[in-house]
């Protein structure tokens, strides 16, 4: 914290609302960077991104966390790009959010036992225990990881490695990679609207 | 066909395949195995040289603008690439179909700083609709068949194919049955009916209606469709700066082009009318001037072929995503009876002879006839003679560079057709006009060529005069609007900036000698009596002609919206700050 106090201020983040984006795109080289460069041009921050192969070969899935007040155009401009084939907002839909956060927490024989019984508590797994750290990975809605990493932070963390947040809409709405594999028979006018 | 083939080879028949003909370009080392292949199809397919890559982009834009068709220009690795980016941004701002291929070093170099390495692929994501790196030969024949793809079909842009030495040289059996799989890249053509009813309805039932017609009415080819539109249903019909030519301006329904230095009438019949029906523009800031007091009173319908450019600036009432023809033919399908059609006629006559009498009022070229005793050489002499004799001898093509004489050009001069009036809009790059007036030369060895400059952007891109006697071309004419100055910036230091003319005042060599050193013909003009002659001289030659008009320094363009005001506030006169 003391650190972000030294950076200019429009580096720094700001209260701004966080709006959580999830992408379908085509598995290509320079993909990613084409999505983010949209994010960049209009100075937004990016909060966590998480991206993956989708149910689908050839089609990747992206998470995007972003800090802005006006995502609906870039949401919009997203689309110009070629590879992406599926954007939305999910930000106010109804939706299972997970990350997954590894710690390396400063440990002693005395306050293992605390640690271990904490984690239990969150679900977390102790993957790897040394003689003077150990090592924690836990899953959970991204409130829950805050929440752990509070608690665990009076221990000393050594080390913190956060997946960023994926997230997934719940029930029969949100979007299967496979129906756009289907479609995708050269060129097709469609109607958007 | 089913010989082996060097990439080279697979490139320069994936062109010709796709209706290329010509190419305009730069060679260098990593560029060279396609040049060595260019030499066996030079039958079908046209390189021309041109002495900076710019341009060459330039001029495949140009080329592009005035045909429709695909734009190609070539370079090489590192500078010969950078050099390209100029016009790929002013590609991408004006919705341009550019193809430009550019050599880059061996496979095995990439990302050692290898002689002439950039990362262009990089480098040109955000100026670019889509662009590629090609490391194998065998994905040739989908790369370029996509790519042209890409360019020429939905919001038309540039597109950039990055090959590697290596793939060039490298040999196989091309396979041109290729399948497009582009999943996430499906633009939509034909509007969605219930909108188009809706704004049919709108446009049917309004008082002061008014259609916006823009660069989307060109590039669709809608240009008949809208005239029978607006004549059908009456509707005046407002130009946007790329919109010109894409309805005639000698129609009793055309009244002009809006924004900043729009006419006064045009810019008031914005901020008047009910119904705005903007097709084929993208309310740019140059046209709303202040967005949220633009065209208070109207209820928006805007078609444009590109989702995310509805809603962007101005609220809209009415989306329609499609392309500007098909949706002009079914909003055609839509219209009432022949008795309503004629009741909507009588009640247009009030609207639009409202419009002509505030014409009348605030005098449109009226501004530039204004002469005090001792001027030189007024800069709308130029343009009254230019558009007389234009009209007289017809089939003329004008491409303008940008500023002063830009806007003059599009105030000044008529336009009747489609493809007749190109320019730089959305980048406003300097340089422009005469690369890519060589460009609209090749395509249309018919027309006379006029490429307007400012003694500013002339200087930028003039060695393309070379490259335009290398190639035989006659039928272009350069007037340089010669006022020493970089105009419109000057133009702002004395509205605005309290006549500190910090950086605009501007030298030049001797214009009409320069032209003659190229093997042009020059002439200069300095009086307004010669202004005519010189005219009809430069037609009279066979050849390119440059004209160095030199005008009087410090000239207006009026009426001018200052930024940031409403466009009801345009000022006519310098009294008015």
């Amino acid at each position: 914290m003391r650190f972000a106090l030294l950076r200019p201020k429009s580096l720094r983040s700001s209260a701004l609302k966080k709006h959580t984006i999830v992408a379908l795109v085509q598995d290509r080289p320079g993909v990613l960077s084409r999505f983010v460069g949209l994010i960049r041009r209009r100075g937004f921050n990016i909060e966590s991104l998480a991206v993956g192969h989708s149910e689908t070969p050839e089609i990747s899935r992206i998470t995007l966390v972003v800090e802005s007040d006006h995502v609906e155009q870039v949401v919009k401009q997203l689309y110009r790009l070629i590879e992406v084939i599926k954007v939305s907002d999910v930000t106010d839909d109804p939706t299972v959010e997970r990350e997954m956060v590894l710690v390396k927490i400063h440990s002693t024989p005395t306050t293992r036992t605390d640690i271990i019984s904490l984690a239990n508590v969150f679900n977390a797994k102790v993957v790897d225990i040394g003689t003077n750290s150990m090592i924690v990975e836990m899953t959970g809605a991204p409130g829950k990881v805050e929440n752990f990493i509070d608690v665990i932070r009076p221990f000393g963390i050594k080390e913190m490695m956060r997946t960023g947040r994926i997230a997934m809409v719940r029930g029969a709405r949100g979007h299967q990679a496979s129906e756009y594999v289907e479609a995708s028979n050269g060129h097709v006018a469609q109607p958007l609207n | 066909m089913s010989e082996q083939r060097t990439g080279a080879q697979i490139m320069c028949e994936a062109l010709i395949r796709e209706g290329v003909e010509v190419m305009f370009g730069v060679p260098g080392g990593a560029i060279m195995p396609f040049y060595y292949a260019m030499w066996e199809y030079r039958d079908k397919l046209r390189h021309v040289l041109c002495r900076h890559e710019q341009g060459g982009g330039h001029a495949a834009e140009g080329y592009a603008r005035s045909t429709g068709k695909i734009g190609v220009c070539i370079g090489t690795s590192g500078p010969g690439t950078t050099n390209l980016v100029t016009p790929l941004a002013d590609a991408m701002m004006d919705s341009t179909p550019l193809l430009a291929i550019t050599g880059q070093v061996f496979s095995h170099l990439l990302g050692k700083d290898a002689f002439q390495e950039t990362d262009i692929v990089g480098i040109t994501m955000p100026v670019t609709k889509h662009n590629y790196l090609v490391k194998n030969v065998e994905d040739l024949p989908y790369v370029f068949k996509e790519a042209i793809h890409i360019a020429t079909t939905g919001r038309p842009g540039p597109v950039l194919i990055d090959i590697t030495k290596d793939a060039m040289i490298a040999k196989t059996v091309p396979n041109w049955d290729v399948k497009l799989h582009l999943p996430g890249y499906k633009p939509t053509y034909t509007g969605n009916r219930r909108q188009i009813r809706e704004a049919a309805e709108m446009l049917i039932n309004a008082k002061k209606p008014l259609i916006i017609s823009g660069n989307g009415v060109i590039m669709s080819e809608a240009a008949p469709e809208l005239r029978e539109f607006a004549e059908q249903l009456s509707i005046p019909v407002v130009t946007t700066l790329h919109g010109i030519g894409s309805f005639p301006e000698d129609h009793p329904l055309s009244i002009g082009m809006p924004g900043m230095h729009g006419w006064v009438h045009v810019n008031k019949a914005i901020q008047e009318c009910d119904v705005l029906f903007n097709i084929g523009a993208r309310f740019d800031d140059r046209v709303t001037g202040k967005v949220s007091t633009f065209a208070p009173n109207a209820k928006v319908i805007h078609v444009d072929i590109d989702p995310s450019e509805i809603g962007k600036n101005v609220k809209v009432q009415v989306p329609i995503v499609g392309d500007a023809k098909q949706v002009l033919q079914a909003l055609l399908e839509e219209l009432p009876s022949a008795q309503e059609l004629s009741e909507l006629h009588s009640r247009m006559g009030s609207w639009i002879s409202h419009i002509r009498e505030m014409q009348s009022k605030h005098q449109t070229r009226q501004q530039y006839f204004k002469r005090d005793e001792n001027v030189v050489l007024p800069p709308a002499d130029v343009y009254a003679a230019l558009s007389k004799t234009m009209n007289e001898r017809g089939n003329y093509r004008v491409v303008t560079d940008v500023g002063q004489h830009q806007m003059w050009a599009a105030q000044l001069l008529d336009y009747y057709r489609p493809r007749t009036h190109i320019t730089s809009g959305g980048a406003g790059t300097m340089g422009f006009a005469v690369p890519a007036a060589m460009g609209v030369a090749i395509a249309h060895p018919e027309d006379t060529v006029w490429a307007i400059c400012g003694d500013g952007g002339f200087q930028m891109t003039n060695q393309e005069m070379a490259t335009i006697i290398q190639e035989g071309i006659k039928n272009i004419k350069i007037a340089v609007i010669n006022n020493g100055y970089l105009g419109m910036v000057r133009q702002w230091q004395e509205l605005f900036e309290n006549k500190r003319y910090s950086g605009t005042p501007l030298s030049g060599p001797n214009f009409a000698k320069l032209a003659e050193a190229y093997y042009w013909k020059g002439i200069t003009v300095e009086r307004p009596e010669d202004v005519q002659a010189a005219i009809d001289e430069a037609y009279a030659t066979d050849g390119p002609v440059l004209i160095d008009f030199r005008v009087e320094r410090e000239v207006n363009v009026w009426p001018m919206v200052p930024q940031g005001a409403s466009i009801g506030d345009a000022i006519t006169d310098v009294s008015e700050l």
